[in-house]
């Protein structure tokens, strides 16, 4: 049998069930109210945000993979460029674009113009240290993680904070060798 | 380390047109954000009272926001076929005739109106469906209910036995409560599975308990 083609972000959008975008965002906004109530700290705040994320992402891949048909990417260019064309398509319904990549292509940017967390937002005075999508970040991180790469992931641009537009930075710290046996096979 | 930072540079999020409110995300990314809100919060609590009013908690400001949001949007439409009001035998019945429909840069002030506009605009926003039924409670005249077989935030729910009662319709019962109280009809809202004959899954069931107040004032009405 062939292999399956992979399938694209929009594909898979449009076959995927959805609900309205701003059920999403003002449920992220209360969750984001509510770590600002309780840890007080917006250190704390950008640390618990990455940690839901995190969280996320290591489930997240699961469904990622089964849905786009992607099979092991050849280098990391290809990994980002899945995220920026798949993932934020098929999960957030918005492309992004991936730019500014080093020498060695371990290191590039995520670009986002469209963001559905940070409609209606507008970060107050006392809350500029805030990382307010930071939960986007921890996300790639975990499931990034569950495919053996190990990455730092940082905002370098953010429209809550005066820039034009959304921009993650993706750094590719080391590839996991897979150790055998699988755990799976004991 | 609160008000450290750069200063913002950007206009006011007041300035920006309200859009259609068309886009869409998919159910999973709403679903995993909402099982971390309720792992977080499990975090913080040590029982399951203290959960269910964290969860409220939450709702309530998404529903006081989406008031603010549905009623400064021109026009909310609203589809011609919203029927299919749950008739039980512990309620009356309320047909399409109670209900004043339709709303368009205003606030409803009447008790049937706002119900209508919770069962109907905010849950077809929020959820994509009219809510499966509205009732009147039969035996406390102050008491409705809004159900729905499978509750959106119940979907990929299960609750361990230890929990007991426990109800992630807590969340919705939330965003109900921000609604109506935005509205000034404040009430006691809460959520609770009611299993169905011949179905696995028990339904859900939002029961709203206004304050006396608002009776007063809707008797004062007519």
């Amino acid at each position: 049998m062939p292999p399956v083609a992979p399938r694209s972000g929009d594909a898979i959008f449009a076959n995927v069930e959805r609900v309205n975008a701003e059920l999403f965002t003002l449920t992220y906004g209360a969750i984001v109210r509510q770590l600002l109530t309780d840890l007080e700290e917006v250190e704390e705040v950008n640390k618990q945000l990455d940690q839901m994320g995190y969280n996320i992402g290591i489930r997240l891949i699961d469904e990622f993979l089964a849905k786009s048909n992607v099979s092991r990417c050849n280098d990391f260019k290809e990994t980002t460029d899945v995220i920026a064309k798949v993932g934020f398509k098929m999960f957030l319904g918005v492309t992004a674009s991936v730019t500014n990549w080093d020498a060695d292509g371990t290191c590039c940017s995520i670009v986002l113009e469209d963001n559905p967390l940070v409609d209606f937002v507008e970060l107050p005075d006392n809350c500029q240290g805030l990382y307010y999508c930071n939960i986007l970040s921890g996300v790639i991180r975990g499931a990034l993680d569950m495919v053996s790469m190990k990455t730092e992931v940082t905002w370098l641009r953010d429209v809550l904070r005066g820039d034009d537009l959304f921009e993650l930075q993706v750094k590719l710290l080391k590839h996991v060798p897979e150790e055998y046996p699988y755990k799976d096979d004991e | 380390m609160i008000g450290v930072g750069k200063v913002k540079q950007y206009g006011n999020v007041l300035d920006k047109p309200l859009n259609k409110g068309k886009q869409e995300v998919s159910l999973s990314a709403f679903a995993f954000l909402f099982s971390e809100l309720v792992q977080y919060n499990q975090t913080q609590v040590d029982n399951i009272g203290e959960l269910e009013r964290r969860l409220e908690d939450a709702g309530y400001a998404v529903g006081a926001r989406v008031l603010e949001l549905l009623c400064h949007r021109d026009k909310v439409i609203l589809d011609p076929d919203m029927r299919g009001y749950y008739s039980g035998q512990s309620s009356s019945i309320l047909s399409l005739k109670d209900l004043s429909l339709g709303m368009g840069n205003r606030r409803e002030t009447r008790l049937l109106g706002i119900l209508s506009f919770v069962h109907s605009t905010v849950w077809k926003v929020l959820f994509g469906k009219v809510a499966d039924s509205l009732e009147k409670g039969t035996e406390h005249e102050d008491e409705y209910m809004i159900s729905e077989k499978e509750l959106l935030v119940n979907k990929f729910i299960s609750i361990p036995k230890d929990m007991g009662t426990f109800n992630c319709g807590a969340f919705v019962a939330g965003i109900v409560r921000g609604v109506l109280d935005g509205a000034g009809f404040p009430a006691v809202v809460t959520a609770h599975f009611v299993p169905m004959e011949g179905q696995q899954r028990p339904r859900t069931t939002i029961l709203i308990k206004f304050a006396e107040e608002v009776l007063q004032r809707e008797a004062r009405l007519g």
